[in-house]
């Protein structure tokens, strides 16, 4: 086990240096620089400006700069957020974007495995349409429609909770989000739940337990372990996604996480923000594939980590 | 003399799609759902032409009216719509008589009344033009009959005074034309990338799904907002584009079913006869993919017609004065407590293609699963 995880450590490694080199090739390709106003600078500023960022130097240089300073943990100082590092910006954002994502992916799994669960025991009746029907309903509204309707009705109609605004992570200004970025993995968690579940059931060992007039909730706990591998590959990117942040969720609540850097730092050519956030994201993908690869193996004894 | 029977005519078999049709149609949510989408397609297509209204006409007498099923302007709204004319030509409405189709009144004015003025009451958008009836005390005393232009709204207007049912038609337009054309461009590039990995095998395969690897841990987004950075407001070109990054999945499924159909006899009897590699791939490999391939497609046109939303809803879609689902519905939000009905239809348009678009994925799969037997 522990000779499989460093060795997928080690693969990882050449993995996003191919990532990092692609991406910083790309962004550089695009057209426009992280200086180019509506009203273009002076000549002189511009130069000076690009000798302080070491932009006038030719690109391979730039590049193996860049990866040098990654090497030693050095992200670079941000060329829109003035007089912040990369660093800095993530030390402050990285934060508030795992917490609102890991709650929405504990409520999701909180709410999201039972409902699968429940319709897959009672399939082809009401409760199992209801179940779809929500499911269903959760994956086809785009957030940027939920998020609205929730600060209408919970903010202003019924003035419980507030619009918008972090307030220094109270838990009052989480609830909206988190309920915002849960909804839609509910909805594919307890589809997904289902399908397997409904498979698993099927199983002979499910059928023996059965046979033994053992009660439904034995069998249920049984057959989910089973049924959770595909869900547990599903979590692996899910995870990734949801703790480095979402762009709508975070510009429509007014939340200060690291989800708006990526469509920021692109839009105005901040490259060592853009770079940052790729190399971010890039971490938490391969260490959630990884995570997933183990728990897959400690729940299925049939695969082997090799 | 034996007697000589007829065998029996052996019973027609069953082709895999004559039997998956069988079974799509009596899954009713399947039917539905797929008579919903041709209505919807239909409706965006030809509805357009019959709303009466161009979808970049603006109306400015009527920004953000309701919707509703009684045309515009309401009776109630004509009088001060009459007196605000009339203030502008320097004159004061008075004996104003509505009728069905047209407004009787009298303009009397300190001064003769410059009858040139009285074209305000063309250009507004609810009046046509003026017909003079009497002209007394030497012009100060006008009496018009003004005929009504009635202007039907169905789903009110949006903030710029537009049609919102030519709109959400024509938006519809412009999403499904989107959500297919980058699925078809994921279609072809994922199926003959994957078909190609899974059939030659090997080194050739390792290298070819690593590559894949990689591209699925570049963040997503990533590539988007570059492509808009290149493509700009070619939102054809940018689809485009965002097709051929959507085709990850399509290739690891292909790739998966091709492993398992090269190891038939039939494609060894092909290659033993001497086919070439792209002759058994065309003939045999990529039609025998086309199950899973054909339920992906149908999750894969709405998981694109939302990506396209969330950009437009980032600014980074579609461009005025052409408009899409997402433009429309991010609009609404904006504007949800002033003008919900903005929020209200869009979205009704959008999640009902997503519904339909999901039920008939689900009813293809359960359709084509030949495990489900």
């Amino acid at each position: 086990m522990l000779s499989f995880i460093l060795r997928r450590l080690a693969i990882a490694i050449p993995t996003l240096f191919v990532i990092v080199t692609i991406s910083f090739f790309l962004m550089r390709v695009a057209p426009g620089g992280p200086f180019d106003l509506e009203q273009p600078l002076e000549a002189k500023v511009m130069e000076n400006l690009r000798r302080i960022y070491q932009l006038d130097r030719p690109l391979h240089q730039q590049y193996l700069t860049y990866l040098a300073a990654l090497i030693r943990g050095d992200f670079g100082p941000s060329f829109y957020f003035r007089d912040f590092s990369i660093a800095e910006l993530f030390a402050q954002g990285l934060p508030v974007s795992m917490r609102l994502g890991a709650s929405a992916l504990a409520l999701a799994l909180l709410i999201g495995a039972p409902l699968g669960v429940l319709a897959a025991f009672r399939q082809n009746e009401h409760a199992d349409h209801a179940v779809m029907g929500f499911a269903t309903a959760g994956i086809t509204i785009p957030n940027f429609v939920v998020a609205p309707v929730l600060q209408i009705v919970f903010g202003l109609m019924l003035a419980w909770l507030p619009v918008g605004g972090w307030n220094g992570g109270a838990v009052r200004n989480t609830i909206l989000p988190i309920v915002t970025l849960a909804l839609p993995q509910i909805a594919v968690i307890a589809r997904m739940t289902r399908a397997a579940m409904i498979e698993t059931l099927r199983a002979n060992h499910i059928r023996t337990l059965r046979a033994q007039g053992l009660s439904g909730v034995t069998v249920a706990l049984h057959a989910l372990r089973g049924a959770a591998l595909p869900v547990v590959s599903y979590l692996g990117p899910a995870a990734a996604a949801l703790l480095t942040g979402s762009v709508v969720v975070e510009s429509i609540f007014a939340i200060p996480g690291i989800g708006r850097y990526f469509v920021e730092g692109a839009l105005n050519r901040d490259y060592t923000l853009v770079m940052g956030t790729v190399v971010v994201v890039a971490i938490f993908v391969l260490i959630f594939n990884l995570v997933v690869d183990v728990v897959y193996a400690l729940l299925d004894p049939r695969v082997r980590l090799e | 003399m034996s007697e000589i029977t007829l065998a029996p005519l052996p019973v027609a078999g069953r082709s895999l799609w004559q039997d998956a049709r069988i079974r799509l149609m009596r899954n009713r949510a399947a039917v539905v759902s797929l008579i919903v989408l041709a209505l919807m397609t239909l409706a965006c297509l030809i509805g357009p032409l019959m709303t009466g209204h161009p979808h970049d006409r603006v109306y400015q007498d009527y920004v953000r009216v309701p919707a509703s099923i009684d045309s515009y302007p309401k009776a109630e709204a004509i009088p001060a719509a009459v007196q605000r004319i009339a203030s502008r030509v320097r004159a004061i409405a008075s004996d104003i008589a509505v009728s069905q189709d047209g407004v009787r009144l009298t303009l009397t004015s300190q001064r003769p009344i410059d009858q040139r003025l009285l074209v305000y009451f063309d250009r507004s958008d609810q009046f046509g033009t003026p017909k003079i009836l009497a002209n007394e005390e030497d012009g100060r005393r006008l009496s018009l009959d003004v005929p009504i232009k009635r202007q039907r709204f169905w789903f009110g207007t949006d903030a710029n005074g537009r049609d919102l049912l030519t709109r959400t038609l024509i938006a519809g337009r412009v999403s499904l034309a989107i959500g297919l054309l980058a699925t078809g461009v994921a279609l072809v590039i994922g199926v003959s990338y994957g078909a190609t990995a899974g059939y030659l095998g090997g080194r050739v395969d390792m290298l070819m799904m690593r590559i894949v690897d990689v591209l699925y841990s570049l963040p997503f987004i990533f590539f988007v907002i570059l492509l808009v950075v290149f493509f700009g407001r070619n939102f054809i070109l940018m689809f485009l584009a965002v097709g051929a990054i959507e085709w990850l999945d399509m290739a690891r499924i292909v790739r998966g079913q091709t492993l398992s159909i090269k190891r038939q006899e039939y494609v060894l009897a092909a290659e033993a006869l001497g086919v070439t590699t792209g002759g058994i791939l065309r003939r045999h490999v990529v039609p025998n993919t086309l199950g899973p391939v054909i339920i992906y497609v149908t999750l894969l046109v709405p998981k694109i017609i939302l990506l396209e939303s969330f950009l437009s809803f980032l600014g980074l879609g579609v461009q005025e004065p052409m408009t899409s689902w997402g433009v429309l519905i991010s609009d609404g939000a904006r504007s949800i407590q002033g003008a919900p009905w903005m929020l209200i239809f869009p979205a009704t348009f959008l999640v009902t293609t997503l519904f339909a678009l999901n039920f008939l994925g689900d009813g293809l799969r359960d359709a084509l699963d030949p495990r489900d037997r």
